[in-house]
């Protein structure tokens, strides 16, 4: 079929005056303002829109909303093309650009349609009968084969240049669609003053209703959603948003939807998002959803030119175009007639009524006295013709032949299914009611309440009552008043028939039910003869309702079949629960900002532009970012660490250690607290002094470590490791809040307002008694090895620690983060003749792996103590977080693995951790390892590769033995000696430094 | 989402909040046994339905919140500072105050 279907008139979406070019497949056509892609594309005569997910089979659109399964084609191109765009809601623009998918080589000729004549095998299941054997066969060929086949378009290759956002909305009553129900609940509730957000999916409200023929407190309903609209775009505290799904319902009335801000243009204009995702929390929800008309099933329901009744009669009436010349009708309710009188009314020739019911209804009636032949007990039997729709052949109830009609458009409905997705997701399970032929909500579990069709109530009058009513009590149920309500709109009642339970039309060929994803009436049948009869087994074997329209359309008849096949009532088979989200939502959206550089904060220390200035190479340490080392020009990383960990230990070296967690510590029991979360005593620490700390788990493993300091009786300064920063915090708050609610001891985080630097080796006293001439005296005699005290310098508090990680004469300087930079630069100049270098993370590890001092990779969790040579510390004096299940059995052990250090006895190679440690390096496995290898480093104090270890037995058993650090991956085994992890100043020497 | 509401701050979003666990675990007198200690770490209810339950208020106060939560439906009946003793909904004994040991 080719040529104009577009009407001379009519079309209430449409703006003529507006015409737009657009590409489908590569051909050129035109459509209007308004028009959706599928609208436009029939418009142009074409019905032809892709081929079906398994077979192939050539389809056209079956809806004309957001539960389309048929027509999905891909969007744009390049980095812009977007997959399984449903045509139906894709609104035209200028320019518009969409193929077909799953078709080669086009989609008038998909060589794949062969699948067809190999349909006896593709039944539900036939993945799992078909691709069984041989089990090698599965990834590298069938997959391919499948992915190949069974195809859903292709994502874009290149990073997506448009932007999302994320925002964030209240309001006492949300109110999703815009529908008659919709917009009356929305009027009630925004009238009362209450805060109103009302989200409509389509780009023009009024949902289901005919423009002129449906009649609202005596004008058009165009006119009256029109009117509407205004009143409530005039309220302030009523917003509308429109062209936004709302997809998901989750805890504590929190609803997400997805807002299409620049779907319908080619491209956002400049500083606007393509998309927005907004997360709602509302007091109280009315579901105005409506309602998904269902396929009849009988054979080849799926031809291009077969579509549901409503879609018929909306593309008449919103887009003025019609789906054909001739239709005929197949209903088994009233609503059938509607689109009759609607068709009629735009000229277009109905050749048949079939209604599948045996009495003649009103509406019947009616339209045999304006003249179109209406027949009862007729149902279709098989649709005809090659890829368009040619003629129906019908059938009465009992199966014989009736009669065949030509027509190129039939209008199906085998009645309605309320929209109960979003009420299943918030775990209401639907109840089946029999005169609805449908499922509806049960009794809410949220602060909702559903109106009009998506509860069942199909006419009008009863839509705007019950949505009316859902507004105000909303409004009531959120705790706000109502004041006197207006009357509710109103419109003529209308006496609907009952419609007729037709699951399937009596026939033998293909039935489509989910259309989507090929699932016909026999699969069905099939799923439950195997055994697959519960819904939620029946639905994964036969993938009902499992594609990207979540069977809008098809769930039902599908669940009504299997109850047929299992001989049970609808509502003993019950249904799938529906989950978020309510239609596909891109990836993108839920990016929104945070990707690329903004996926997480980056976190910078206050001297970060002193380290970039001297040429730091950075690393990421959680979210800092921290200097790893300094090269210098020409030189190599291993030899820039190597040089920076020799010269801190010849001349002095500033590092910054700004990101070591701080906690300060402040109340009377401050000690006792301490003592409870350390393993070691803190009572008869004295103010001006440090002391390193370990603490445990309750479960008696080694949590973090740290030097604490006591600045003031009363006043403590923790510090922690940069990786536990916040779990020390969240377990100290745990202690104090939970634990002992009565010490006197509060605490915060000062890991942001102060930044410290180190300054270690042999001239760092030298250096900073010149950087702080005036403010601080930093002899041996006044501050002597784990002294800590408080000066002002420059206008600002600053503290100074004596205390060593690398084990050299060292210091820790604190001062607020806003004075760190200052504080960089007075040490920098200070240290120019005393051969002050930066150093970074990495010459930090090689000199504390010299002095063996445990860290990260140390405290991996599973260890204890006295595994890291520790136990000593331990305090018998005083109860302690950890002090009991650290005396378990397992953990006290002997043959545990304990901290060891390691030299390199080789010439050339290296040692890597990770590393496994054998006695025999031909004979490695999980049962020979010993212990593995934590941390290496190549040391110039020691002038060989030395690591640090676990070794079951530690020292007591292998001191001085010759062992092997295996590593298959690298496939080496280098020899190595077991040594005292001290390996450099074993006596600590150099701490005190030399006195000048 | 959750909305929990914090006793401190009000109604916040569970994003806010770090879970913690089993509230009604309560820590043993430090001369307890060994194996008085293994069920405080180690063993936990799995109750399906009311639920006492620890929030952290990270992302706010800071502190810790009892939380009285349908595991379930996610309903939340009750929130409480850390040394309030909820009840569950349907027990009709007035809420007792959990002694704790001193250390």
């Amino acid at each position: 079929m080719s040529g104009s279907n577009r009407l001379s008139k009519g079309g209430s979406r449409i703006d003529r005056t507006r015409p737009l070019r657009f590409r489908f497949d590569g051909r050129s056509f035109s459509g209007f303002a308004g028009d959706t892609l599928a609208s436009a594309l029939l418009a142009n005569g074409v019905t032809l829109m892709g081929r079906s997910f398994k077979y192939h089979r050539p389809r056209g659109c079956l809806t004309a909303g957001s539960e389309e399964p048929n027509a999905i084609v891909e969007m744009r191109s390049g980095a812009r093309r977007e997959p399984n765009t449903r045509a139906t809601i894709a609104e035209l623009y200028d320019g518009l650009e969409a193929t077909s998918q799953n078709r080669f080589p086009s989609l008038k000729f998909d060589i794949q349609s062969l699948n067809q004549l190999l349909s006896p095998f593709l039944t539900a299941g036939f993945y799992y009968k078909t691709f069984m054997w041989p089990a090698s066969f599965w990834e590298p060929v069938y997959e391919k084969i499948i992915r190949r086949s069974a195809g859903l378009g292709r994502a874009a290759t290149e990073p997506d240049p448009d932007t999302y956002e994320h925002a964030n909305t209240h309001c006492d009553v949300l109110v999703v669609g815009a529908g008659p129900a919709g917009l009356a609940a929305a009027l009630s509730a925004g009238r009362t003053g209450a805060r109103v957000l009302l989200v409509e999916e389509q780009a023009a409200a009024g949902g289901m209703l005919s423009p002129d023929r449906d009649m609202i407190d005596g004008k058009r309903s165009a006119d009256w959603v029109e009117q509407s609209q205004a009143e409530l775009n005039a309220l302030d505290n009523v917003t509308i948003m429109m062209r936004t799904t709302l997809f998901g319902y989750y805890d504590h009335n929190v609803l997400a939807a997805l807002e299409r801000v620049n779907d319908h243009v080619a491209e956002p204009p400049a500083h606007q998002p393509r998309q927005r995702l907004w997360t709602i929390r509302a007091s109280e929800v009315v579901l105005a959803c409506g309602s998904h008309e269902r396929a009849l099933t009988f054979d080849n329901n799926d031809k291009p030119g077969v579509m549901l009744s409503g879609a018929v009669r909306a593309f008449v009436e919103r887009y003025g175009v019609t789906p054909g010349k001739r239709v005929v009708i197949c209903t088994n309710n009233d609503d059938g007639y509607n689109t009759a009188e609607a068709l009629i009314n735009a000229g277009i020739e109905v050749a048949l009524i079939a209604d599948a019911r045996t009495d003649l209804c009103i509406a019947a009636q009616s339209a045999r006295e304006t003249g179109i032949r209406v027949e009862t007990g007729l149902l279709p039997q098989k649709a005809l013709g090659g890829q368009n729709v040619s003629g129906l052949s019908l059938q009465r109830a009992d199966g014989s032949f009736s009669e065949k009609v030509d027509c190129d458009c039939i209008a199906m409905s085998a009645g309605f299914s309320p929209d109960v997705h979003l009420v299943s997701q918030t775990g209401v399970a639907p109840v089946w009611r029999e005169n609805v032929l449908g499922f509806v909500p049960d009794k809410p579990i949220r602060r909702e309440r559903s109106a009009g069709a998506g509860q069942g109530t199909f006419d009008l009058a009863g839509c705007l009552a019950e949505g009316h009513a859902a507004g105000l009590d909303a409004v009531s149920s959120a705790g706000l008043k109502t004041g006197r309500a207006k009357a509710p709109p109103k419109a003529k009642a209308v006496e609907i028939a009952p419609p007729l339970a037709i699951w399937r039309c009596p026939g033998n060929g293909k039935a489509f039910v989910d259309f989507q994803n090929d699932v016909t009436a026999r699969d069905i049948h099939l799923a439950n003869q195997e055994g697959f009869s519960s819904v939620e087994h029946a639905k994964r074997y036969t993938t009902l309702g499992m594609a990207t329209d979540q069977g809008k359309t098809s769930n039902v008849t599908g669940i009504a079949l299997l109850a047929t096949a299992r001989g049970e009532p609808i509502p003993d088979v019950g249904t799938t629960r529906f989950r978020p989200p309510y239609s596909p939502v891109a990836i993108g959206a839920f990016a929104g900002h945070e990707r690329g550089k903004e996926f997480q904060p980056v976190r910078r220390t206050a001297m970060h532009a002193c380290g970039e200035k001297l040429g730091a190479v950075f690393v990421e340490a959680g979210q800092w970012l921290r200097p790893q080392y300094y090269p210098k020009s020409g030189e190599g990383v291993m030899e820039a660490i190597y040089r920076e960990s020799k010269q801190v230990r010849e001349t002095a070296g500033i590092c910054d250690v700004s990101t070591l967690g701080k906690i300060e510590i402040f109340g009377d029991d401050s000690g006792e607290f301490l003592n409870r979360i350390y393993i070691n005593g803190w009572k008869l620490l004295a103010p001006g002094k440090a002391r390193y700390g370990l603490m445990l788990r309750e479960d008696g493993y080694v949590f973090d470590d740290g030097t604490t300091s006591r600045l003031a009786d009363d006043h403590y300064l923790m510090t922690t490791t940069t990786a536990n920063a916040a779990r020390v915090l969240a377990h100290m708050e745990h202690a104090s809040q939970v634990l002992w609610p009565d010490l006197d001891v509060h605490f915060c985080s000062a890991t942001e307002q102060w930044c410290g630097v180190a300054v270690a080796g042999p001239n760092a006293r030298a250096i900073l008694a010149k950087a702080f001439a005036d403010a601080i005296d930093v002899s041996d005699e006044a501050l002597p090895f784990m002294g800590v005290r408080t000066f002002e310098w420059s206008g600002t508090t600053a503290r100074i620690f004596r205390i060593s990680f690398s084990g050299e004469l060292a210091f820790e300087v604190n001062v607020p983060w806003s004075a760190g930079e200052g504080m960089w630069n007075a040490i920098w100049e200070a240290g120019q003749d005393h051969g002050l270098i930066p150093y970074g993370t990495e010459a930090l590890s090689v000199l504390r792996i010299e002095k063996g001092h445990v860290a990260g990779n140390e405290l991996d969790g599973r260890t204890t103590a006295a595994d890291m040579g520790l136990g000593k510390m331990m305090s018998t004096k005083k109860p302690f977080i950890g002090q009991k299940l650290a005396g378990r059995e397992g953990m006290v052990a002997k043959d545990r693995a304990k901290l060891v250090g390691l030299k390199l006895t080789e010439d050339s190679g290296r040692l890597r951790g990770g590393a496994h440690l054998v006695i025999d390096k031909d004979n490695a496995n999980a049962e020979t390892s010993l212990g593995w290898v934590t941390s290496v480093c190549d040391s110039p104090a020691i002038g060989c590769w030395i690591g640090l270890a676990y070794l079951r037995g530690g020292l007591e058993e292998h001191d001085g033995k010759r062992l092997f650090a295996v590593n298959p991956i690298y496939d080496e085994a280098p020899a190595v000696e077991v040594v005292s992890p001290h390996f450099f100043d074993p006596q600590g020497e150099r701490l005190k430094g030399p006195v000048r | 989402m959750h909305r929990i509401d914090c006793p401190w701050c009000g109604t916040r979003d569970e994003a806010e909040f770090q879970y913690q666990g089993d509230a009604t675990v309560v820590r043993p007198d430090p001369d307890a046994s060994e194996e008085a200690f293994f069920r405080y770490v180690y063993l936990r209810e799995n109750p399906k339905g009311w639920h006492t339950e620890w929030w952290h208020h990270v992302g706010g106060c800071r502190q810790w919140v009892k939380v009285v939560r349908n595991t379930l439906t996610h309903e939340i009946f009750a929130t409480g500072r850390a040394q309030e003793d909820l009840p569950l909904p349907g027990t009709r004994a007035k809420p007792r105050r959990r002694t704790r040991p001193k250390q």
